[in-house]
């Protein structure tokens, strides 16, 4: 049985990202996992420009910070630095689950060359960097993207 | 105070207690299992040697993880299934699947969060706490409870679920206070009170860009044993800006996979090797901590069965101690009842008491001894003090610093009439000791006598009804006081067999065999129903038409299999004659009474004097001498061909080895003797016996127990050896009627 648990994430989430311009829009991210058998997933999403270098984190699935170094792609962006998340922080998310997120982003986030990141780990299974690595672009929306680890797809609409 | 917190603590963490320790003691194991199933791994194999060979086997690993007892596992996602792979380390070949542990991640689970998330692991932490606390306030008690610190491994006394705990603490203490102090760190370590300080390496801003084909030739990877490999993660396939990044016991780093150079390295800090010591100590994981592991897991185990017997020794103690309702305050009374009681009869004593003086239309206050301060009761006037003793002339329970009291409050206060009724056991050299050393303190302090003191012997109503009717007088009241000693809940005892003795004196003697009531599993756990029991406990029986009960000393223990006594008809007796009518088939209400002082010592010879239906404990102690230890049997009867009980079974015991001497006076053959005067005849011998630390058992009626304490009394003069002296070591114990 599938389950889908929602989160709200009712505050600007792009405050990382404010320097682009002002048009801003809700964007609902929808995260379903494998079922591998394990605890529930840390999952961080995070963006990245067209060279590749890191803008800003958007969501956390996961309470504990102590737990963040196993997410290799994030840490090596961030330094592992939990004020980067402060406050956009959720539950993990177990296997079989979906996670759907609401967040206000910036108009200009799209079709501009950024990248979503998903890094993923869990207790005992391996930690995936780049789980799921997508372009932002307003022709992928809606569109299901298979990740490489624990993500079984993701898309993101509008 | 220590109790009260100790209690306060425990009764409402007690779920929480039990689910701890008892998912603990199970994980405990596991461990030991994992170390034993791992595979060695050969020395001088290093992390890149182990990566080359499993990359070879499994191209697409992501990541190799090596658990703390030393098993290597591989990871993968293949499509949408992960897969998890077992790896030999000398070959880094797959051994197999790593099989799903869904009983193992649920008892994980259930041990540190409850199934309740954040909020349940900070329960699970509140759990460790109250583990330590009670830990440290539990030693404190045991300490005063044994009678002092140096007294602390002595056997403990008491109701059985009481010396459980007691037992079970010495096992656990030290262990339930590791886990639970190392319990309460690590749910720190996770909320980040206390600070992990895992190494976070910084990532290289420069890679060599380059993907080398040999994985086994990477300088950096070269250098790490395997032995100390925690994780290696690959980098992307075909993602030239990605690294490997490897954690080792000794810190984590990222290794160019072009160049085999550690980009950078971190080692952790001292306080995150404190973390990991005190994770490896409470999990007891890893090839050297397992052992501990089982140690903590044995002292887990026993934790949760000090919460069951301590939870059955609170309810113990709430339903014997109950003190008794429906009394006035203190401040109102005019009498005022004062309680000394250890096991809880003495509070019923005192509710009969304080009924009929209730009747007799006074205002009664009931109170233990312990509360004694005159200021409390300003209205009072007169003061009655029931006082029972504990053991060999000490305070009871509920009178514990009364003495101390009755100093500080006593000699300021007004000096009422005072009535002082002991309770006790006739059996113990200091027979109502602790009852007279109060009634000789509040005559020191000038305190009138309402009226004599009495003693009562095990709790006899018909003393006690005597006593009411001094009482009374004094007070000029009709006071009829009918008590029934409360007593455990009775069973139904069918009779087996019976064999009959002394028709030819006009004094029928039986030796009655019931079988042994059976128990529900239940009742075997939680020690209620019939106890277990040995010769020369006493069987109450409770006769039909009246509810006080009688007793008669065991001739069996519960290892015998049946329930047997010796009964003599006495005339117009209502429950000896109720018990000879009884049919085999029939069925009497009877429940056991402990007398655990009346039994053989361990080591060393024991003398057996007894007479007529006083052979029933004795023979008893006999039947179970399966170590023949030394005993000598001294056994007075009437006439061989009438009342000689057990005279069978004696030449069997006798041939056996169990018995290892026995004579017999007859009392109406021949020359009349009696077992006293076996006693002098045999005197040498006994010097002997007694020399070799002898212990003397002594059951029979009042008289005869008499005679034979001054007939040995004499024989052991010689030597300068008295009864009395032997009483003080418990080498010379009655057992009379």
């Amino acid at each position: 049985m599938k389950m889908k648990s929602t989160v709200m994430a009712l505050a600007t989430t792009a405050t990382a990202l404010t320097p682009l311009a002002a048009e801003a829009r809700q964007v609902t991210f929808t995260t379903q996992l494998n079922v591998y058998g394990g605890k529930g997933a840390y999952l961080a999403f995070y963006v990245t420009d067209a060279q590749g270098k890191y803008v800003g984190s958007l969501w956390m699935a996961g309470p504990h910070a102590k737990y963040y170094r196993h997410l290799p792609g994030w840490m090596r962006a961030t330094g592992g630095n939990p004020g980067e998340v402060a406050g956009i922080t959720g539950a993990s998310v177990g296997p079989g689950r979906t996670l759907k997120i609401n967040l206000n982003l910036n108009d200009a986030l799209f079709d501009k060359g950024y990248k979503l990141h998903i890094d993923a780990a869990a207790e005992n299974f391996p930690e995936i960097p780049n789980d799921v690595v997508v372009n932002l672009t307003s022709a992928g929306k809606g569109k299901p993207v298979a990740g490489r680890g624990y993500v079984k797809s993701f898309t993101y609409s509008y | 105070m220590t109790r009260l917190l100790h209690r306060y603590i425990a009764l409402p963490g007690s779920l929480l207690l039990l689910l701890l320790t008892l998912s603990g003691a199970v994980l405990s194991v596991l461990p030991a299992l994992e170390v034993a199933q791992s595979a060695a791994m050969a020395p001088g194999e290093t992390v890149a040697d182990l990566a080359a060979k499993v990359q070879a086997n499994l191209p697409e690993v992501q990541q190799i993880k090596v658990d703390a007892a030393g098993n290597i596992t591989a990871y993968y996602f293949a499509g949408l299934s992960p897969a998890a792979k077992i790896i030999d380390p000398a070959t880094g070949g797959v051994i197999g699947d790593k099989a799903a542990t869904p009983v193992k991640d649920w008892l994980v689970d259930l041990h540190r969060s409850l199934f309740l998330g954040s909020g349940g692991r900070i329960t699970a932490g509140v759990g460790a706490a109250m583990m330590v606390l009670l830990a440290l306030t539990g030693i404190f008690l045991m300490a005063r409870r044994m009678g002092g610190w140096r007294k602390f491994f002595a056997p403990a006394r008491g109701p059985l679920s009481a010396r459980l705990h007691v037992e079970f603490s010495r096992i656990a203490l030290l262990g339930l206070v590791f886990s639970g102090a190392t319990g309460i760190w690590i749910t720190l370590t996770v909320f980040d009170v206390i600070p992990a300080f895992d190494p976070t390496p910084v990532f290289p801003d420069q890679v060599s860009g380059q993907i080398a084909s040999d994985i086994s030739a990477l300088p950096a990877l070269r250098d790490i044993p395997l032995t100390e490999l925690k994780a290696l993660t690959f980098p992307y396939a075909g993602d030239a800006t990605d690294v490997f990044t490897v954690e080792t016991t000794g810190g984590m780093g990222y290794v160019d996979q072009g160049t085999g150079e550690m980009l950078s390295f971190e080692a952790p800090a001292g306080f995150a090797q404190v973390n990991a010591l005190i994770y490896a100590l409470h999990t007891g994981r890893g090839l050297r901590a397992w052992a501990l592991g089982l140690v903590l897991g044995l002292a887990s185990l026993a934790g949760a069965l000090l919460t069951v017997t301590g939870v059955l020794v609170w309810l113990r103690g709430r339903k014997s101690s109950a003190p008794v309702k429906g009394f006035d305050r203190a401040g109102r009374a005019e009498t005022i009842i004062l309680v000394g009681s250890e096991g809880g009869s003495t509070w019923g004593f005192a509710a009969t008491l304080g009924a009929a003086l209730k009747d007799a239309g006074q205002s009664v206050h009931i109170g233990p001894m312990s509360a004694f301060n005159p200021a409390r009761w300003p209205q009072a006037k007169r003061l009655i003090v029931l006082a029972a003793t504990y053991g060999n002339g000490d305070a009871p329970q509920s009178a514990k610093g009364f003495l101390e009291a009755l100093e500080r409050h006593g000699a300021k206060a007004e000096r009422l009439p005072v009535a002082v009724l002991g309770f006790g056991d006739r059996s113990y050299e200091k027979f109502c000791g602790f009852g007279e050393e109060v009634r000789a303190a509040f005559e020191r302090q000038g305190w009138p006598q309402l009226v004599e003191m009495e003693r009562i012997d095990r709790q006899s109503p018909q003393a006690f009804r005597r006593w009411g009717r001094a009482l009374g007088a004094a007070l000029g009241l009709e006071l009829d006081l009918n008590h029934v000693p409360s007593h455990p809940p009775t069973r139904k005892l069918t009779l087996i067999s019976r064999q009959d003795y002394g028709l030819e004196f006009q004094e029928p003697t039986a030796i009655l065999r019931f079988a042994l009531p059976q128990r529900t599993l239940w009742e075997k756990i939680t020690g209620q129903g019939w106890p277990r029991f040995s010769a020369g406990d006493l069987l109450g029986v409770v006769p039909e038409g009246d509810s006080v009960p009688r007793f008669y000393s065991l001739a069996s223990s519960s290892r015998d299999g049946f329930v047997e006594i010796c009964v003599k008809k006495h005339a117009g007796g209502l429950c000896s004659g109720q018990l000879h009518r009884l049919a085999p088939g029939d069925s009497i209400d009877a429940f056991i009474r402990p007398n655990p002082d009346f039994a053989p010592q361990r080591k060393g010879p024991v003398v057996l004097i007894g007479a007529g239906t006083g052979i029933g404990p004795l023979a008893g102690f006999i039947r179970g001498n399966c170590r023949r230890k030394p005993m000598h049997l001294y056994f007075g009867v009437r006439h061989p061909q009438s009342d000689l009980l057990y005279g069978e079974a004696l030449e069997e015991w006798a041939k056996g080895g169990q018995l290892t001497s026995h004579q017999i006076a007859f009392s109406r053959l021949g020359e009349k003797t009696y077992v006293q005067d076996l006693i002098r005849r045999d005197a040498a011998r006994l010097v002997e016996l007694a020399n070799a630390g002898a212990q003397f058992l002594v059951c029979g009626g009042r008289g005869m127990a008499d005679g034979v304490q001054a007939a040995l009394a004499e024989a052991l003069a010689p030597v300068g050896l008295t009864p009395a002296q032997l009483k003080a070591e418990g080498r010379y114990v009655e057992d009379v009627y």
